[in-house]
């Protein structure tokens, strides 16, 4: 356990370099239409394969106390929008499913 | 400056917990505070920190780590492809600086904001982020687990239902959005399951699966600035 800066150094380099490099390579240029609306379902497609299926791991020993914080969340989104009380709702729930109170 | 403030709040509040875990964590893996300190401030990036302890513990060796880093982390590439199409020209000359502080939350925020982002808008949203996720480290190490174990459990949805609170606005407006999430979403499950491809990839599989079926499929042209 004694060589474990040079580790943080490298992990650190290892992943600057790829958030840098396509703001290198692309900021400068117009792209190509087909690989604009390939870039622009770049967002909807990663926060898909981000929230399903790690939320299910999120509360591990008991996964449905998280999906119970993701359904309000859901609904509260859908009929108010606004980002943090569906955050912190959720988290509200969670904990009350946890508890057993729910 | 408000809306930043207001979009970066979030990821914030979101980073403790996790930050804080990770900070308990390294003392048990008898990392000193200073090298928990580095962990948090070079690299800063959530779930690789977690993956490097646990190889630490295994007893991998530098280069099984920093390749596993890169691995795990690569997805961001791809997130950063996408940034540089919605940024402001004036941010042009800070690309070093804005590249560092592109995780999976903060790209997440940034990409559903309205118009071009400017260097202030995205450096708030990322100090945002970076403070809490360093801070919380530190004071993890420091103060341990000191809140209740249930409550820093339950917190631990927090960053999943920000990202869905992000996105849930653009799903309702558009059938293609909703689409574009749920299959990505399946998809990550079933390439999970099978579980053949190393941490990290399956989601840069679905980013690039799902986004060329959109670019195959969906014809007219988008002439708006948000994704889609």
């Amino acid at each position: 356990m004694n060589n474990i800066i040079p580790i943080i150094l490298g992990m650190a380099a290892v992943t600057y370099l790829p958030r840098l490099l396509p703001f290198l390579i692309l900021s400068n240029r117009t792209v190509h239409k087909r690989l604009d609306v390939f870039l622009k379902c770049i967002p909807a497609a990663a926060i898909g394969a981000l929230i399903i299926p790690g939320v299910l791991s999120a509360t591990p020993d008991m996964p449905m106390a998280a999906l119970g914080g993701m359904i309000f969340t859901l609904f509260f989104g859908l009929w108010r929008g606004g980002i943090i009380i569906p955050v912190l709702g959720s988290v509200a729930v969670t904990y009350l499913i946890l508890l057993g109170m729910i | 400056m408000k809306n930043a403030v207001k979009a970066g709040f979030p990821i914030f509040i979101g980073y403790i917990p996790p930050a804080m875990a990770f900070g308990v964590l390294a003392k048990t893996c008898s990392i000193t505070l200073f090298e928990c300190f580095l962990f948090s401030a070079a690299v800063f990036a959530g779930a690789s920190q977690f993956i490097a302890l646990n190889l630490l513990m295994t007893g991998m060796g530098t280069a099984g780590i920093i390749l596993t880093t890169l691995l795990v982390n690569f997805r961001h590439f791809l997130m950063s492809a996408y940034l540089s199409t919605r940024i402001d020209k004036l941010a042009k000359k800070y690309l070093a600086l804005l590249a560092f502080g592109v995780t999976d939350e903060v790209f997440s925020v940034l990409s559903f904001q309205k118009g071009q982002l400017s260097k202030s808008f995205i450096l708030i949203v990322q100090f945002s982020a970076y403070s809490a996720w360093v801070g919380g480290s530190v004071a993890g190490f420091i103060l341990g687990g000191f809140l209740p174990e249930l409550l820093t459990k339950s917190m631990g949805v927090a960053l999943y239902s920000l990202l869905l609170a992000i996105i849930l606005p653009e799903v309702k407006k558009s059938f293609k959005t909703a689409l574009l999430v749920i299959t990505s979403g399946v998809l990550n499950a079933v390439l999970i399951k099978l579980g053949f491809l190393p941490d990290g990839w399956t989601i840069i599989v679905c980013i690039l699966v799902i986004s060329c079926a959109g670019a195959f499929f969906i014809t007219e042209n988008p002439h708006q600035e948000k994704s889609l």
